[in-house]
Parts: structure tokens; sequence; C-alpha cells
């Protein structure tokens, strides 16, 4: 091996470990933030007692899941029920290594050790796990696996509310999946890339993707929440009907994991709206964060990207408390009858203005994202007019005997 | 037979979703910041402008006379019309002839603070209490003997009166 492969080797590992170790930190604290932000709310004060804020109490409730009893249903498919909560986490956190989180750093290192030989490494590394070549794709393949831990969950485990939670959940998340994908689509059209970094670089140059792409944006927020399983989507755990689904029959560390993967996909979907329609890293109005990268830069707007991914956890939890759980069928019926269509229209339509603008000879920009904002306008004000009337409510049978009566 | 459906004419804004979803946010965002009623227990207790009931039964105490004798005279009403059976009695007699509780012992366990000791007995000796914090390490301390029942301090549940039942 050269010196150069080891030291990328090397790298690679420190950002693995301090990548997941991180978001797995990350994931602690939006459980703690998760219930204090409930408890505010509700005007109550949520968990405070463990450390400064209750800041420790994940490190309890960890230690707490770790001592508890496994339990594992008599008639259950026992090598399956084991495997569902990994194949929950998993795909979860893997869906973090290709997001980049920051400016790339300048790092250089040339040293020797005793046994493992020479180390080398002189360049830019970009701050993220893995900088894949199919960026978004593996994000969109990856997170498919994680609705067949669900589904092996509900199946393994020989019950009756976690079978239906898992068919709910199967069915939901392939509906949603159609409408995500489709929405992040229109991230493609318009960046010409599918890397991250590609996407982020992009944004820098011309504006926030929220502008012109805002109509793809609340499908990417709709669908989002549904791929997540949380409220107003959170059918497959549904714990006043379902009595939570798929994790009926799981206790102790394994319940913990479908927790743990829940919540480290909160995380990845807040930091993927961050980063695709907000800029990622980016700093508005300043220019400093792109030119000649260095350490402090690098510092400065991986906070600015913590901020923007706390903002979407702090929307998402808000959201959980404050809405409904939708009925099976509006689910579906939004699904199918409204986003996907909605979807598709709006990739033609985008489509066609793009090559609109680049026939008109309009380049990449502040202008061209702006005159995109105006086309997005109309298509807005349409959504909000279907999903405001009663069809999504009452559904369109109901609909039309409440006008002919 | 079918499921007969009565469909009700809503006017549009009540069966409106983005709207009404909005309005909901906007009032779940205040109240982040409204003041929070809860009550930080163990720091913060009744002293602090909050009180159980009068009427609250908790574990019992024994009241005492002058000279901090029990005031039982062991006439044996309490274990007898106690419908969870948990008081143990059992009559002595000295030389003047004046009964008193040899064994007095009520298992708080057992016991289902309904009260009716504190009803039946003609001395006003037995009572419930207002008192809630009861916690002990082990399952014998739960047993209250007479001593004990003696000891306690806490202020007597005044039992609902059917000639006063607003407690004034």
């Amino acid at each position: 091996m050269t010196p150069e492969l080891k030291g990328f080797l090397l790298l690679a590992a420190v950002k693995v470990v301090v990548g997941f170790g991180g978001l797995l930190l990350a994931v602690a604290f939006v459980t703690w933030l998760e219930r204090r932000q409930a408890g505010f709310h509700q005007d109550r004060l949520g968990p405070n007692r463990v450390g400064p804020f209750g800041l420790f109490q994940p490190i309890a409730d960890g230690i707490k899941n770790f001592i508890k009893e496994e339990l594992v249903p008599a008639d259950a498919d026992k090598f399956l029920f084991l495997m569902a909560p990994a194949m929950v986490f998993i795909p979860a956190l893997l869906l973090f290594a290709v997001i980049p989180f920051a400016a790339p750093l300048p790092v250089s290192f040339d040293f020797e050790l005793p046994i493992a030989g020479r180390f080398a490494y002189d360049g830019l590394m970009p701050v993220m796990v893995a900088d894949l070549p199919v960026g978004l794709l593996f994000i969109l393949a990856v997170s498919s696996i994680g609705v067949y831990g669900i589904v092996l969950a509900g199946w393994a485990s020989n019950s009756k509310y976690s079978f239906l939670g898992g068919l709910r959940s199967s069915a939901q998340m392939v509906s949603y999946e159609v409408a995500l994908g489709l929405s992040v689509i229109s991230v493609f059209i318009i960046a010409g890339d599918v890397t991250l970094t590609g996407v982020v670089e992009n944004q820098q140059q011309s504006i926030w993707y929220i502008f012109p792409l805002a109509f793809g944006f609340a499908l990417f927020v709709v669908s989002a929440l549904a791929e997540t399983n949380r409220l107003p989507f959170d059918l497959p755990e549904a714990e006043s009907e379902l009595v939570f689904g798929y994790h009926t029959e799981y206790s102790a560390m394994k319940f913990a994991m479908f927790l743990l993967g829940e919540y480290a996909a909160l995380i990845t979907m807040s930091a993927l709206m961050a980063t695709l329609f907000f800029g990622g890293w980016d700093i508005p109005f300043t220019t400093w964060d792109e030119s000649q990268p260095s350490l402090p830069k690098t510092v400065v707007t991986f906070g600015m990207f913590a901020a923007k991914t706390f903002f979407f956890v702090f929307l998402y939890i808000w959201i959980r408390w404050s809405l409904p759980r939708f009925r099976y069928d509006q689910l579906m019926a939004l699904g199918w009858k409204v986003l996907l269509p909605a979807a598709l229209g709006y990739l033609m339509l985008l489509a066609g203005a793009i090559w609109a603008l680049e026939r008109l000879g309009v380049q990449q920009g502040l202008l061209y994202g702006l005159i995109l904002f105006v086309i997005n306008l109309p298509a807005i004000y349409a959504l909000f007019w279907v999903m405001d009337s009663g069809t999504l409510v009452f559904g369109q049978q109901l609909q039309r005997r409440m006008m002919n009566e | 037979m079918t499921i007969a459906v009565k469909v009700v004419r809503r006017p549009e804004r009540s069966v409106s979703y983005l709207r009404a979803s909005l309005k909901g946010m906007a009032l779940t965002f205040n109240h982040l910041f409204r003041k929070k009623v809860t009550m930080q227990y163990p720091e913060e207790t009744r002293e602090d402008g909050w009180s159980i009931s009068g009427r609250w039964r908790g574990t019992h105490r024994m009241l005492t006379d002058e000279q901090g004798r029990a005031k039982c005279v062991a006439c044996g009403l309490c274990p007898q019309i106690c419908p969870a059976n948990c008081i143990k009695l059992v009559p002595g007699e000295d030389e003047e002839g004046h009964r008193y509780p040899l064994i007095y012992e009520i298992d708080e366990f057992r016991c289902v603070f309904c009260g009716y000791c504190q009803e039946v007995c003609p001395e006003e000796a037995i009572h419930v209490g207002v008192h809630y914090e009861n916690a002990e390490f082990q399952r014998e301390r739960f047993v209250y003997d007479l001593e004990r029942l003696c000891a306690q301090t806490h202020p007597v549940s005044s039992l609902w009166d059917p000639a006063d039942p607003r407690g004034e």
C-alpha cells in the first residue's frame, strides 16, 4: 500500500468514527429535545432532572434499556425478529454518510508509525463520511431498505397489531417514496448533478433552491414526514389504535433501536432538507465561506449546517405535537391522488420552464432562480387550494354527495 | 342492511385542512412561551399555593388523650366494619375495668382507605389522615402498630358529612 492510500484510509476511518459518533450523539439529543419541546407545547416542563436541563436523560434511558429484560414472543420468527431492529437502525445511520456537513477542510500530514509504516495525505478533505458519485441516489436506495426492517418486525412478531402496523407502513412508505423521489428529481433537473456536494456548490453560485423549487420543497416536506413515520402520518405506530404497531412486541434495547433509527432518519431528513433546499452549509449573503478553505471556515459552516438542521428538527417536532393523525384512506388519497400527480405535473412545468429559459439565454444565477420562483407561485397556490378543500378530509365521494344535496 | 351515512354540510371554514392546521400550529407555538404549570414536586410542596383536599383519606392516625394514651377503647367496631380486613385488634382490660388495645395494627397495604373506621369509631380515636408521603424501604414497615399510629402528627380527614355536603 502506498502511503497516500493508507493516509486516505486513516482519514476515512476517522471520519466514520467522528461522523457516526456525532450522529448518535445528535440522536440522543433529539430524543431529549422531543420530550422537552412536547412538554413546552403542552405547558409542561418535560424531563429536567438528570443533569443540567435534563440533558443526560438519554444516557439514563440508555442504561435503563440495556439492563431491561429482552422478551421474544414464543411464536415469533426468532431470526427475523432479531434482525428487524438492525435493519431499521443501520440504513437510518448509513443515510447520513453522503451529506456534506461543512466546508471542505485542507488536511496535510505525513508521519511514520512503527509497524504500519508511512501515512501521508495532502489536499482538501470533503467534510462528509463518503463523497459518493451517486450521492442522492444512494439515499433513495438505502432509505427504501428501512421499509424492510419495519415490515419484517411486523411480520416476525406474530401479533395482529404488529402485523397491521407493518402492512400499513409498507403501503405508506412505498406510496410516499414515489413523491419523495420525484420531488428530488426537481433538484437534479436544476442542479444537473446528483452528488450533494455538487448541489451545495450550485446553490452557492446561484440561489438557494427553496426559491426556484418552492413547490418541490413543499412536496418534499410532506413526503419526508410520511417516510419517517412521523405524525400526522404515523399510521404504522398509531399508539391509540394499534398499540404502537410494529414495535408492540419489542422490549429493552431492541425497542430502543427502533426509536434510535427513527430519530436518526428524522435528523437525516432534516439535514437533507437543509442541504437540498437551503444551501447546506452555505452562509447566506456572504461569499467568505466559499473562498480559500481553512479550519475556522469549516467550523463556522458546520455551525450553520447544524442550525439549519436543528430548525427542521424543531419543525418536525412542532408538527408532531400539533396535528392529528390522518385516516388510512386519507393518507392513500393524499399520496396517490394529490402528491403523485402534483409531482409529475411540476416536473413537466419545471422542465418546460428551464428549457424556455435556456432558449431565451438566461444564465444560471439569481435572475434565473427568481423567474422560476414566480412560476412556482401559482403551483403552490393550486396545491394549497387542493389540500385545503374538503376533499382531503372527507374523500371525493362524500364531497360529491355534499355538493348534490 | 346498509349503513346510513348522514352527511353534514359544513361551512368551508371547518372542512379546510391547511388553514386549520396552520392555525393549530400557531396556537401550539404560542404555548411554547406560556407559563408552565408543572409543580416541581419534592422542591415545591403544598406550602407554595397548592393543597390537597381536607377530605383526603390517607394513612391512619390514632388520637391520644391528655396522658398520651391512645383514645381507643378496643370496642372492636373498626375491625368489624373494615371491608379490607386490615385492622388487627386484641383487646385488653386493666384492673379498673377500662378496656384498651393490647395489639392494634393496621396493614396499610391491605387498606383501601374507605374511611369507615373513622366513621364508625365511637371515641373518635382512629382517623384517616390528610397525608400522602408514605414511602418506606421495607415491606414490614407498612404494618403500622399502635405506637406508630399515635406518633403520627398530620391533620386528620374531615369525612364527607351528608348534612354538610360542601364541607362548610
